[in-house]
């Protein structure tokens, strides 16, 4: 993490954002503004575009019109090594079902973006475990993903996603997996883990729970921010 | 019948659990719909004879309790001494049943107001809403919008309660998950009608 601006100025301005799958417009001039070190709620009903919306915010998806400016560099017209780049050293993420490598430990999980960034393996095993306490799994470091709870996983996904000390996460349903206290923990934790950081947070969620962590929501609907209930 | 009545019915008969009481406590949700909001904007919808307009509250929001004449004539009273409503000239006839009232502009910039200001978020919200709802469909106003605008309303207290239980004592957090439980089931009534105005419009409008 090189430097974070005041808490109130805008991170990221995606402009007009357009993008079509086939015949389906999954996004239909999208505008919307985030403010760094803000935890922003994309909600909205299945298929309404709220994961599209979160992959072309964090480069992975390129929009076939609009744009996404991300403190001043334009993400949308770089290219696919200039977003892989972006998306390593500044970029967080979460999926609903962690997505973490069954074959590796807890502790390899967390480090690999550490590895692949070019950091020391000691100092990335050292790091990862650090952050694996804060979490509160430092019994688990040792263990596979599929010796872990739901709950665990997630938080190894977590530390994963933190561990490069990223300026923004993205979380695509994060708890989407998890049972009512597991989703409770999981949250709680995210949400106070991020703040501390410092880290912005897109968190793409249906569950209202999940959006009452963050500090402002937004609801898409047949890839529209619908807009003017502002209160 | 309010919630207080409620409670005193259950002191005098020391009765907690019965018929009556399920249906003094039924009413009493129902009742926390805005019937003189209900009936000026049914009457947004084009003038209408007090008759009328009960038939159309009853088929409407009366599935379990039907207003009674006298009450659509004290609310239809209240609206005209408000100037929110007025007698059609030339239409008196027959007494007062067969009076013919229309919507002045007061009353509509009234309903407008009622339709697109939130509700404050409780459990027991969702007949007003509905009534709300409703009468977006029938004036052809934006029903997603209002719904949008509790929606945001609903998330904001739900925060409000989510900053509430951190660091909290137990019994603290306990009571906050309770609202937070409830108003969560209120989002998802939302969602649902969101997702089928269409339906909702179709069907009142049979």
């Amino acid at each position: 993490m090189t430097h974070t601006p005041a808490p109130s100025a805008p991170l990221f301005c995606a402009r007009d954002l357009r993008l079509s799958f086939g015949l389906t417009e999954a996004l239909r001039g999208v505008d919307l503004t985030i403010r760094a070190g803000e935890i922003l709620a994309i909600m909205g009903p299945s298929g309404s575009g709220k994961s599209t919306l979160l992959h072309v915010l964090a480069g992975v998806l390129v929009p076939a019109g609009g744009s996404v400016v991300y403190d001043g560099r334009c993400i949308s017209t770089m290219n696919e090594a200039e977003r892989a780049r972006l998306r390593l050293t500044e970029f967080g993420f979460v999926f609903q079902f962690g997505q973490l490598l069954p074959d590796l430990s807890a502790l390899d999980n967390v480090s690999i973006p550490l590895l692949l960034s070019g950091t020391g393996r000691r100092e990335a095993l050292a790091r990862a475990q650090e952050l694996l306490a804060v979490l509160g799994l430092q019994d688990c470091g040792d263990k596979r993903p599929p010796q872990l709870s739901g709950g665990q996983a997630q938080r190894v996904a977590l530390a994963r996603a933190l561990v490069a000390r990223p300026r923004v996460l993205f979380a695509d349903e994060p708890t989407g997996s998890l049972d009512s206290l597991a989703s409770e923990q999981v949250m709680e934790l995210l949400a106070a883990t991020v703040r501390s950081f410092g880290v912005t947070m897109v968190v793409v969620t249906h569950d209202p729970r999940t959006a009452a962590y963050a500090d402002r929501e937004v609801i898409v609907r047949d890839g529209q921010i619908r807009t003017g209930f502002d209160l | 019948m309010r919630y207080p009545d409620v409670l005193r019915y259950c002191r005098s008969s020391q009765v907690i659990v019965s018929r009556r009481l399920t249906q003094l406590y039924t009413q009493c949700i129902v009742t926390r719909m805005d019937r003189a909001m209900i009936l000026l904007g049914l009457l947004e919808t084009g003038s209408a004879y007090g008759y009328d307009l009960k038939h159309h509250y009853d088929r409407l929001f009366g599935l379990r309790k039907q207003l009674a004449f006298g009450q659509i004539y004290a609310t239809l009273a209240r609206l005209m001494r408000d100037s929110c409503i007025e007698e059609l000239e030339g239409e008196v006839s027959r007494g007062p049943e067969r009076r013919r009232y229309r919507i002045t502009a007061e009353g509509r910039d009234r309903v407008d107001e009622w339709l697109f200001t939130p509700d404050i978020p409780d459990e027991n919200l969702q007949s007003n809403l509905f009534a709300k709802t409703v009468i977006a469909l029938l004036i052809d106003d934006d029903a997603e919008r209002l719904l949008d605008m509790q929606r945001h309303a609903h998330l904001e207290r739900m925060r409000q309660l989510t900053t509430d239980k951190q660091g909290a004592d137990f019994a603290t957090a306990a009571l906050c998950d309770h609202a937070l439980f409830h108003l969560e089931a209120d989002l998802r009534w939302i969602d649902l009608m969101s997702a089928r105005l269409r339906d909702l419009r179709e069907s009142i409008g049979q």
